[in-house]
């Protein structure tokens, strides 16, 4: 090894370099190290204390009845926080998936009770329209660079317009689907009844979604790559990822999930609403955020979704059951998502 | 100003290379030439186009005019990723780490190994296992293990120790052509010292390197020929024996003319 003369000192020095070793060992730094690896630890804790507090202040809230119910509650809004929480692992955000849901629930309702379209194809053509939405805003943002809010803004209208205009402002009713299409109310159904509890196979097929998709996540390339672009879009790209052709399948997917979440939401109301879901974009980003994905991307995790929308539910109704007037539930919500963010920001801290 | 490696043909080759943004003119018939076994470095002033001439030939940039040969051979980079499939492994600055994805997924990232077997082909599953024990074996290769956790996120590492993934992450992969663009800039004097001798490990593995740096004393110790760059192209290449850095630098600045001999061996 030759050295320059001004490091001819450094053979004495100490040569335990680049050691990688754990620099601090504080209990802090132990408890953000814990988080940072199990990002999900936080939402899950917050979820069991709260179900214990709710169940002191009101002892009924305990009852299995009452927490299948929240698992109803949120069961669309869970799906939908899937699609959400792969959009903000990439940096990006989608106002647009209310509009996508319900758009899509009246493709499958109007094929197949008005048209009297077979089932599997109204249903697939729901999807295949709902990918297809989630695909524009996708090349949207890779190819012509708009950022994800503005876009989604704009598409968030476009869809809403082309609800409206489709649904002819109309509901379908539930005797209508029943009578026609009765298998579109499926996910709506208790598969199971346990202990007077009711859960649906919406409930199930939420659960499932949310596995296939931590599985694609943590073990796929594809997944991987997800992270990669949220967390530095230059990096992955000169990884070698094709950030482009990524970005897309991750809106188009996005919509995918919403097009079989209009399914699921059919059954969860019994009826189409051009009216419906009109709250859940904001709710699908309050549940991502409490559940510690970051909205800056590249950070969190699809079980924590779920959490957060169950953690959503858990307010919501032990509130309620406690008393507590609508005002102050959102109160409370709306402080959990900011102490979410606030944790958010003080992990990232740490890493700069 | 002989150099024995002029008899070889170069690994990598490039002529006339142009690449205007708008009005600046980032290469302006930028000729390029690596032969093997050799570390070149490649010196240039502020603007004078080296992070352009390196984008080209790392293929983050796609040059206007001019041709680039790998083993004499044409090619044509449209992504980094073409590059990287024909040999060629580039160390940016910036060094494109995932800062929250582990050291074994920054090392794969973009080529990830899938498990064999049905979970593998049809559910597209990951071999983490695999590409965890590949991740240790370079590191340790290097001589940069004594590493706890290979899924320690990266961000948890210091600048040296980032530097250490990156240059490992070349070293594992490129087959052809290692290129390091300021690996030392953001070190201190023990971290520089460590690159510089892991420069000399991928040397001795047979791979040449393309240095590029500010940091003349560096460049003098590992180069074997140093490619001085200005206003766009190769002003010459030098043999750092025989010149002494006052004199490189004059060269790079304009303050001196480069000697015929050095002109003629470009």
């Amino acid at each position: 090894m030759s050295q320059s003369e001004f490091e001819t000192n450094l053979n004495s020095a100490d040569s335990a370099v680049a050691v990688f070793e754990r620099d601090d060992r504080t209990f802090l730094s132990n408890v953000r190290n814990a988080v940072r690896n199990y990002p999900t630890l936080v939402p899950a804790l917050v979820l069991i204390v709260s179900i214990l507090i709710f169940g002191i202040i009101a002892p009924r809230f305990l009852s299995p009845g009452v927490l299948s119910l929240v698992l109803q509650q949120v069961t669309v809004i869970g799906i939908v926080a899937i699609a959400q929480t792969l959009i903000i692992l990439t940096a990006g955000i989608d106002l647009s998936v209310g509009a996508i849901l319900v758009l899509s629930t009246f493709v499958m309702g109007r094929l197949s009770v008005s048209y009297g379209v077979p089932l599997p194809i109204a249903i697939a053509a729901g999807m295949a329209i709902g990918t297809l939405m989630g695909a524009f805003n996708g090349f949207l943002v890779a190819k012509i660079k708009l950022p994800p809010f503005i876009v989604t803004l704009g598409t968030l209208s476009v869809f809403t317009a082309l609800k409206l205009w489709y649904s002819g402002s109309e509901s379908i009713r539930n005797s209508d689907i029943e009578a026609n299409a009765p298998s579109l109310l499926w996910f709506g159904e208790a598969a199971a009844r346990p202990f007077g509890a009711t859960i649906t196979y919406g409930g199930i097929a939420l659960i499932l979604l949310a596995a296939v998709f931590w599985f694609i996540l943590q073990h796929t390339a594809w997944g991987r790559h997800v992270y990669a672009i949220g967390d530095d879009p230059e990096a992955a790209a000169l990884s070698g990822i094709k950030t482009d052709r990524t970005l897309i399948s991750v809106y188009a997917v996005a919509g995918l999930i919403c097009g079989f979440g209009a399914w699921v939401a059919i059954g969860r109301v019994g009826s189409i609403s051009p009216i419906s879901f009109e709250e859940i974009n904001l709710a699908t980003i309050t549940a991502v955020v409490i559940g510690g994905t970051s909205l800056f991307g590249g950070r969190g995790s699809i079980p924590g979704s779920v959490l957060g929308a169950l953690i959503v539910g858990v307010f919501t109704t032990g509130l309620s059951l406690a008393g507590v007037d609508d005002y102050w539930q959102m109160f409370a919500v709306g402080n959990l998502v900011l102490i979410a963010v606030a944790l958010d920001q003080w992990l990232r801290r740490a890493t700069q | 100003m002989k150099n024995i490696t002029h008899n070889l043909e170069p690994v990598l080759q490039a002529k006339g290379l142009m690449k205007r943004y708008g009005t600046v003119v980032a290469m302006n018939g930028a000729d390029f030439d690596l032969y093997p076994n050799e570390v070149l470095g490649v010196i240039g002033d502020n603007g004078a186009g080296k992070t352009t001439l390196i984008r080209a030939i790392s293929g983050a940039t796609a040059p206007d005019h001019g041709v680039i040969e790998l083993d004499g051979k044409l090619v044509n980079f449209h992504t980094p990723d073409d590059a990287r499939n024909a040999g060629i492994e580039t160390v940016y600055q910036n060094l494109a780490l995932s800062p929250a994805l582990s050291i074994a997924d920054n090392m794969f990232l973009g080529r990830e190994i899938r498990e064999k077997g049905i979970m593998g082909k049809l559910f597209r599953k990951l071999d983490h296992k695999q590409m965890e024990t590949f991740a240790r074996d370079k590191l340790s290769e290097l001589g940069l293990l004594t590493i706890q956790n290979i899924n320690q996120a990266v961000e948890t590492l210091s600048g040296g120790q980032r530097q250490g993934v990156a240059v490992a992450r070349a070293a594992a992969f490129g087959s052809k052509v290692v290129i390091m663009d300021e690996p030392t800039a953001a070190l201190g004097v023990k971290e520089s010292r460590r690159v510089l001798d892991l420069i000399q490990d991928v040397k001795s593995k047979g791979i040449p390197i393309v240095l590029i740096s500010h940091n003349m004393p560096h460049i003098f110790e590992v180069c074997d020929r140093i490619h001085i760059h200005r206003l766009g192209r190769r002003l010459c290449t030098v043999d750092p024996k025989i010149i002494s850095m006052s004199d490189a630098v004059a060269m790079m600045t304009g303050a001196m003319e480069p000697p015929p001999e050095a002109l003629a061996a470009k």
